[in-house]
């Protein structure tokens, strides 16, 4: 059977990338149906006026777009948003990273401190907000933290009320908690990449300690290093559980501490509403957020890898 | 005999595909609008609720559909978010052809055409409602919903804190600040309404108890941009920052603990708690509606009742109007027995009313005449962007002493914007 020169340069030497195709096809078709559609199907709606219908029913434009960034609130949320960033991936980077060097040089029962440190990233957002919320940080005489406060003779403090700044100790410890774990072991493993004979010859040459970690440690978890900001950034990007479970009450949400998911969840689908065309325009804006900031990130470390060379 | 590799891995495929296609048809649901009428098989309907906290209902409302003699009425009980489930199966035709959502459908579901306009199932029994309760279920003169029963808000009081005290029970908003301050004891606070300091559940009481209304008459704007609506919210703040006004407690204003442990003497909650309150206080509480703010102002109280809807794409409309007539129009037992067996709601008729005992007398009977007298419900058009807008409002009032002119005229904008963009 002869094939033409072309079909044959195509399907490549023993058809080897028409085999490629066929492997990686049902992967592909998957992220094709529950991921690539979805979106651009969002996208396209977010041009139309769509209530209570996923199908786009009068055109609209930018509308939505328009209303969306002119709206305080969502402007409110998107300041939130980034003051939350700021609290929370310094605090987890610089804790992950911590816990990680010294889990590594653990001489007993290493394997205990890793799996204890990693299993609250088992725990369900939900729960550990309502724990959180209902436990320690009650706003109540006899919450745990103000229990503690009263016996010190202080006053009891309303964590959660919103009268004052605190709100964001609870959201940063539950969120600290929840996540410390996973990061620590992904610097774990950055750190089980280092060959042992860079600290030995360090050592020959008398370097101990923190130069150590500064000129050996550090440079050497570059490439973990970005990957867990990057996470990090994307995560607390889309923070949504423990805010609306820490914060929500009885038909009723707060307006501090509303991240912009939150704030999007609440007007698309609201009190029984499905504006389904605003809530797509909000995820197609912070969408592009997101990859300002990633793009921004990995832009600013090439920079300063370049100076290195 | 070696069946070769090829054969065997496609034989074992084709086992699997044809198991595999054996499950997933039998979804444990009822299956809705399959309408087998022909040779004279009765219709099936089905019927969605939402979780109910009281014990008994899910029994009661199944007797009920089983009692209907001209169809096979399905009822699905449903846990959870009932209000985004509703919503999203609408979207659907697996969505049930009747159902109950709070307060009537919402207006987006009545552009969108998924409720069926009810007037004529109503017909001549209109009159039989409390009007206030039907008009919360209705839009430009169609009723959209049959209410079930009324749900409403109150606020409760310790009878001997006050006497205690010597205040009299409040009617105004200034009362309400003196004797807030005048009950509260070392261990017991004076007013409490929400670990959120009362903004979620209190703000559109303050908007109706100035005397003011949620949207405007011309329906284009709120209705609280003026010296009574700002002043309203001034008076809150002011009994926010009141000696005895408790900011957080064991639950939330909804649950009857902050009032029966002793948490706080005035307590903003709902008709629901009234069983247990009776239980733990005896006669020891009385109830109030919200008292009146400035000039213009009038006590008020909030209800809302879940109304029975009819799905418009059903398969069975005429039927789902029917079975509609018969329950909630026509069997007055099952629909007083529905009110007051199971907890305490106030039924939608007015003339089941007297009948009830639990509203014969004492808080009960006062909860009814509050919600025939002063109630007042949800606008149509009080959209969630309109809600938050409030709420920020007022927190930054209570918060951040804003000005309330300022404040209550950016929401005055938003709402613009956002009624033209739902109601054009």
């Amino acid at each position: 059977m002869a094939r033409s020169p072309l079909a044959r340069r195509i399907r490549g030497l023993h058809d080897r990338n028409l085999w490629q195709l066929i492997f990686v096809a049902p992967f592909f078709l998957g992220l094709l149906i529950f991921t690539v559609v979805p979106i651009g199907w969002s996208a396209w709606l977010s041009l139309f006026d769509a209530r209570n219908t996923v199908t786009p029913t009068e055109f609209v434009g930018l509308d939505n777009y328009v209303y969306l960034l002119t709206d305080r609130a969502f402007q409110t949320s998107l300041g939130t948003f980034i003051v939350f960033a700021l609290f929370i991936v310094p605090t987890t980077f610089v804790i992950s990273l911590s816990l990680a060097l010294l889990v590594n040089r653990a001489t007993v029962a290493r394997a205990f401190f890793r799996s204890a440190f990693f299993l609250p990233t088992a725990c369900s957002y939900v729960i550990a907000a309502m724990v959180w919320r209902l436990v320690f940080f009650n706003g109540a005489r006899f919450g745990l933290i103000n229990s503690y406060l009263r016996e010190l003779g202080l006053e009891p403090v309303n964590w959660l009320g919103g009268g004052n700044y605190l709100y964001w100790v609870v959201l940063v410890t539950l969120r600290l908690w929840l996540q410390v774990g996973f990061y620590m072991i992904l610097f774990v493993a950055g750190l089980n990449r280092i060959p042992a004979d860079t600290y030995e010859a360090a050592a020959i040459d008398g370097a101990q300690g923190w130069r150590v970690f500064r000129h050996i440690t550090f440079p050497q978890l570059r490439a973990t290093s970005i990957a867990v900001v990057l996470l990090l950034l994307i995560n607390a990007f889309q923070a949504f559980d423990e805010f609306y479970n820490t914060l929500i009450s009885v038909g009723n949400y707060p307006p501090f501490a509303k991240p912009p998911l939150v704030y999007l969840y609440l007007i698309s689908f609201g009190s029984g509403s499905q504006d389904l065309g605003l809530g797509s325009a909000g995820s197609m804006i912070l969408t592009v957020v997101i990859a300002i900031f990633g793009l921004a990130q990995l832009g600013l470390v090439s920079l300063i890898g370049r100076d290195r060379r | 005999m070696a069946i070769p590799r090829r054969g065997f891995l496609g034989l074992s495929g084709a086992i699997a595909a044809a198991g595999l296609s054996a499950c997933g048809s039998n979804t444990g649901r009822p299956e809705p609008g399959s309408s087998g009428t022909a040779g004279g098989d009765k219709p099936q309907l089905s019927q969605w609720y939402h979780e109910y906290g009281e014990e008994g209902v899910e029994e009661a409302v199944k007797k009920y559909a089983a009692g209907y003699p001209d169809a096979t009425v399905t009822v699905q009980w449903n846990p959870g978010d009932y209000d985004k489930l509703v919503s999203s199966s609408l979207l659907t035709d697996k969505a049930p052809d009747v159902f109950e959502y709070g307060g009537g459908p919402t207006l987006d579901m009545i552009k969108a055409g998924q409720a069926l306009d009810l007037t004529d199932v109503l017909g001549d029994a209109r009159d039989q409602f409390t009007q206030s309760v039907l008009d919360a279920a209705s839009w430009e003169g169609k009723v959209y919903g049959i209410p079930q029963t009324v749900d409403m808000q109150m606020l409760f009081y310790r009878k001997s804190a006050f006497d205690k005290a010597g205040v009299t029970p409040p009617t105004t908003i200034e009362e309400l600040i003196t004797a807030t301050r005048a009950v509260r004891t070392k261990d017991m606070g004076g007013f409490y309404a929400g670990t959120d300091g009362g903004i979620g559940v209190l703000n559109s009481m303050l908007i109706w108890a100035s005397g003011q209304e949620q949207i405007s008459s011309d329906k284009t704007g709120i209705g609280f941009d003026n010296a009574d609506g700002y002043n309203a919210f001034a008076k809150f703040a002011e009994l926010s920052h009141t000696e005895g006004f408790v900011p957080s407690a064991s639950g939330d204003w909804s649950a009857a603990s902050p009032f029966v442990n002793g948490e706080t003497a005035m307590q903003w909650s709902g008709l629901w708690i009234l069983p247990e309150v009776t239980d733990a206080l005896g006669d020891d509480f009385g109830v109030l509606p919200f008292p009146g703010v400035g000039a213009s102002g009038r006590q008020s109280v909030i209800f809302g009742a879940f109304s029975a809807c009819v799905n418009a794409k059903s398969k069975n409309v005429d039927a789902a109007k029917d079975f509609v007539r018969w329950l909630w129009v026509d069997q007055e037992d099952y629909q007083l027995e529905f009110s007051t067996a199971f907890g305490t709601h106030i039924p939608a008729k007015t003339a089941l009313v007297p009948k009830a005992d639990k509203l014969a007398d004492g808080p009960g009977a006062d909860a009814a005449r509050f919600v025939a007298e002063m109630g007042h419900a949800n606008d149509k058009l009080w959209t969630p962007a309109i809600s938050q807008a409030v709420v920020a409002a007022l927190t930054n009032v209570v918060q951040k002493k804003a000005d309330p002119k300022t404040e209550i005229n950016a929401v005055a904008e938003k709402a613009k914007a956002d009624i033209k963009r739902l109601n054009g």
